[in-house]
């Protein structure tokens, strides 16, 4: 029998792995990541002179092109075709998008608001799919991509699954973004998908002092019971806002003295304004007397 | 879409090893310890630090013994994979051998293999890693080389010779640095054949891998991981 020496075994492995592109439009560039159930490589369309990217997929009965296909947002990558390789996988393309990971962006941009506002935005297309019967189940800093003008696009939906799928029991997920309920092979559902945007907002807090209402939004998202988290992506968005805003938030209840506080900072130019007033008056009434 | 991304054609032989049926038990475990003799006799050799005679021993013995115990078809898929099974009972018999201070004494039909090959290919291996990943290297090794002649041996049934020489050159020989030129002008064909001829191969090589693959796991998400293991750990 052939004896295949360590250096043939990497070159076997990749060339079996590799996706054999013959009589598709497509040429193979480079491999970008690895995710859900499947490789994303660039592939260059012959046809339309333009580069895309490539998933191939382990498991065509998730249906992932059909889902993604299916939400028509602008922070989801659209699908453009979807085909079979020579060797039978399955394959979908899809816009490639130019930008870096979140977990990335985060090395290089420290402000907590323009972190806060960022999350907002990935909020919005994860509240689209759960309006629409979908959950990602495997929403990470490394399945958000923030592209040049700041868009955020949410990633890899290999994992995905509709409602009216039949639970699967197959624990999928990451350690550190799954919720209790995911790990131990549950059911998850849009309160998972929050457990994980919890942990999202964390990581983009992380090394950055917390106040007290922006923690109570992180434990109400990651609460271990399903039933005390948000009960949907926009209202854990609203209240990042309203956090943003200065006005409170529904996960904490503020004393007086904070209410007091926060009602000051919001009104700092009204309070400036009619203290410059009140001193006005003062000078006046004493220059006045004199 | 009905199109199979991987090939369904054979069975698995782990479900055959508890097969009703004699023969259907036989044929699968040969095809088993076709896969896995040589991972676990280098396995006891390099992890255990067994000597070559023990570790032959060792290795002849397991078969031999859970061929007659049939514990092999004990096997529960929900619990890990038949590849990590496997090792774990092996593990096991060597440490029941260690503890009774002598070599088990082989019993039964033996099971013809090649130590001295084996034996050869231990000195040319990488540097020694720990002994779960050194398992699986081995293990990815010999599923490879059985898909490799396999397709070697459909090749001269096909009368495709030709076809796994150019394969054989470039792939496995690893004749990089040869041009697709330097092989038509040596194999008589043109360039554009040399292209196609490899991309036949390649793609008829991930198919035996695959099958080999599918006959040597119980279940479709084992064998998904399984092929993820094996085609997604080069890089």
């Amino acid at each position: 029998m052939t004896w295949l020496s360590d250096d043939t075994l990497s070159h076997l492995q990749y060339i079996a792995e590799t996706p054999d592109l013959t009589g598709t439009r497509y040429q193979l560039v480079r491999e970008l990541g690895r995710g859900g159930m499947g490789v994303v490589y660039e592939v260059h369309d012959r046809e339309l002179d333009r580069s895309v990217a490539m998933k191939v997929v382990d498991d065509p009965a998730r249906g992932e092109a059909q889902i993604i296909a299916a939400l028509e947002h602008p922070g989801i990558v659209p699908v453009h075709d979807t085909g079979v390789l020579a060797d039978g996988r399955l394959y979908y393309t899809m816009k490639l998008v130019r930008g870096v990971r979140l977990d990335e962006w985060r090395r290089d941009h420290r402000g907590r608001t323009e972190a806060l506002r960022l999350f907002t935005r990935i909020c919005e297309p994860v509240a689209f799919a759960h309006a629409n019967g979908v959950v990602h189940r495997d929403l990470k800093p490394e399945n958000v991509m923030v592209g040049e003008f700041g868009a955020v696009l949410v990633m890899d939906w290999g994992v995905a699954r509709t409602d009216d799928v039949e639970h699967d029991r197959v624990i999928v997920g990451t350690l550190g973004y799954m919720p209790p309920e995911q790990s131990r092979g549950e059911r998850a559902d849009a309160r998972s998908d929050i457990y994980a945007l919890g942990a999202m907002l964390q990581f983009l807090l992380h090394g950055e002092p917390v106040p007290r209402p922006l923690q109570a939004i992180v434990q109400r998202a990651m609460a271990k019971e399903p039933r005390d988290r948000y009960a949907d992506a926009r209202e854990l968005a609203t209240d990042v806002l309203c956090f943003l805003d200065g006005e409170p938030v529904s996960a904490y209840r503020e004393s007086v003295f904070e209410r007091s506080g926060r009602w000051i900072g919001r009104h700092r130019a009204l309070l400036a304004i009619v203290a410059a007033y009140l001193v006005m008056r003062v000078i006046v009434f004493f220059s006045m007397k004199l | 879409m009905s199109v199979a991304p991987f090939p369904t054609t054979r069975r698995s032989v782990v479900i055959a090893l508890a097969s009703a049926d004699a023969a259907e038990r036989t044929r699968a475990f040969d095809t088993l310890v076709a896969c896995y003799w040589k991972p676990l006799y280098k396995y006891a050799r390099v992890a255990w630090h067994r000597s070559r005679e023990d570790a032959e021993d060792l290795t002849q013995s397991f078969f031999t013994r859970a061929f007659e115990k049939e514990s092999l078809a004990t096997y529960d898929g929900a619990k890990a994979s038949f590849r990590t099974f496997l090792r774990l009972l092996f593990d096991r018999h060597v440490s029941n051998d260690w503890k009774a201070g002598q070599r088990l004494k082989r019993g039964g039909a033996e099971v013809h293999l090649d130590f001295e090959a084996a034996e050869a290919e231990i000195g040319r291996d990488s540097a020694p890693v720990a002994p779960d990943e050194y398992f699986h290297r081995e293990w990815v090794r010999s599923v490879f080389s059985v898909a490799v002649e396999r397709l070697r041996a459909a090749c001269a049934v096909e009368g495709k010779q030709t076809h796994f020489a150019i394969f054989e050159r470039y792939d496995l020989e690893r004749e990089r640095e040869t041009s697709y030129r330097e092989l038509a002008a040596r194999y008589g064909i043109a360039e554009t054949q040399v292209t196609n001829y490899l991309a036949a191969m390649r793609r008829r090589f991930r198919e035996q891998v695959l099958e080999a693959l599918r006959e040597v796991t119980a279940t479709e998400r084992e064998f998904r991981a399984e092929a993820r293991a094996l085609l997604g750990g080069s890089r």
